[in-house]
């Protein structure tokens, strides 16, 4: 297989790779195609930043306050709840 | 509050612990609330997703077999919620269009050991220390572009690092599609952030 053709294989199993899922042979393939190019180092790099970024990611809207209602209607839930227990 | 705090405070609030509710309305609602708004697009469809969410949680806790799955089990009502929110709307959900992997590959230059990749410099980009709150509004546009079927499945394996085989009891799909579209839309994260690091499409916006 040619080296892009190799690449290609890397780029689509790429999040499986750094998720640590799949087999150990394939594993063991892109270990040893990746150490030796460097558009796939390249690459590898700025994919696990981003799923750094995703899990760093905290989206941090504050909803608004729960009124006396909602919060009221919640905790009957919770009480009917613990009382068929 | 991590998957452990969050299984002590679900045996909690179970047993009637005095401020489990509060805590549990608490730190759930935030989540349910910030999930919803992304996957419905409204701030006011958010609110009441977290209601509607939360109220179904407290009517069926005690079915929760497993407090350690309390998340994921949280996180099926909120998207069933979000399901049922988005028929009743005028709005039909948008089409889920598929990104085929093509679309995601950068370009690249020369031939070779001297090929090149058209792709930013990665290397400044701070990846462990409290994310910038630019870069936290980045992320959240580049979540929210994503079609929804990847949408659901960054937010969920990702941002609340919930494991494969949850993300798809959750999404009713397969180990290996959830998989595909996670593999996918962080390729198209990644793609969206590299065009802004490089400074495209900031004019543009
Ligand atoms: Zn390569």
């Amino acid at each position: 297989m040619s080296a892009s053709g190799q690449c290609r294989e890397v780029f689509a199993l790429l999040s499986q790779y750094l998720d640590v899922e799949l087999p150990p042979d394939a594993c063991g393939a892109i270990e040893e195609h990746i150490k030796d190019c460097p558009p796939c180092i390249e690459f590898t790099e700025s994919l696990k930043k981003t799923i750094a970024l995703c899990r760093q990611y905290s989206p941090g809207e504050i909803p608004p306050e729960l009124n006396e209602q909602s919060r009221a209607e919640l905790e009957r839930a919770y009480r009917r709840m613990l009382a068929s227990r | 509050m991590d998957r452990a705090a969050e299984t002590a405070l679900a045996r909690q609030l179970l047993s009637g612990t005095t401020g489990a509710f509060d805590r549990f309305v608490q730190h759930f609602r935030s989540k349910i609330f910030n999930y919803s708004w992304l996957m419905c697009g409204q701030r006011e469809d958010a609110e009441e997703v977290a209601q509607e969410t939360l109220l179904r949680v407290f009517e069926r806790f005690a079915e929760l077999r497993d407090p350690e799955r309390v998340r994921p089990w949280v996180f099926r009502i909120a998207k069933n919620a979000c399901l049922t929110k988005r028929r009743r709307s005028l709005f039909a959900p948008s089409a889920n269009e598929e990104i085929s992997l093509d679309s995601l590959m950068p370009a690249r230059n020369g031939e070779g050991g001297a090929m090149k990749l058209e792709i930013a410099d990665w290397s400044h980009v701070p990846e462990d220390q409290a994310m910038r709150s630019q870069m936290q509004r980045e992320m959240r546009r580049a979540i929210g572009e994503l079609p929804e079927i990847y949408r659901a499945v960054i937010l969920l394996r990702d941002v609340e690092e919930l494991t494969t085989g949850e993300t798809a009891q959750i999404l009713d799909v397969t180990e290996d599609v959830v998989k595909t579209r996670l593999h996918r839309a962080r390729l198209a994260v990644r793609k969206d952030l590299d065009a802004r690091l490089r400074g495209v499409l900031v004019e543009a916006k």
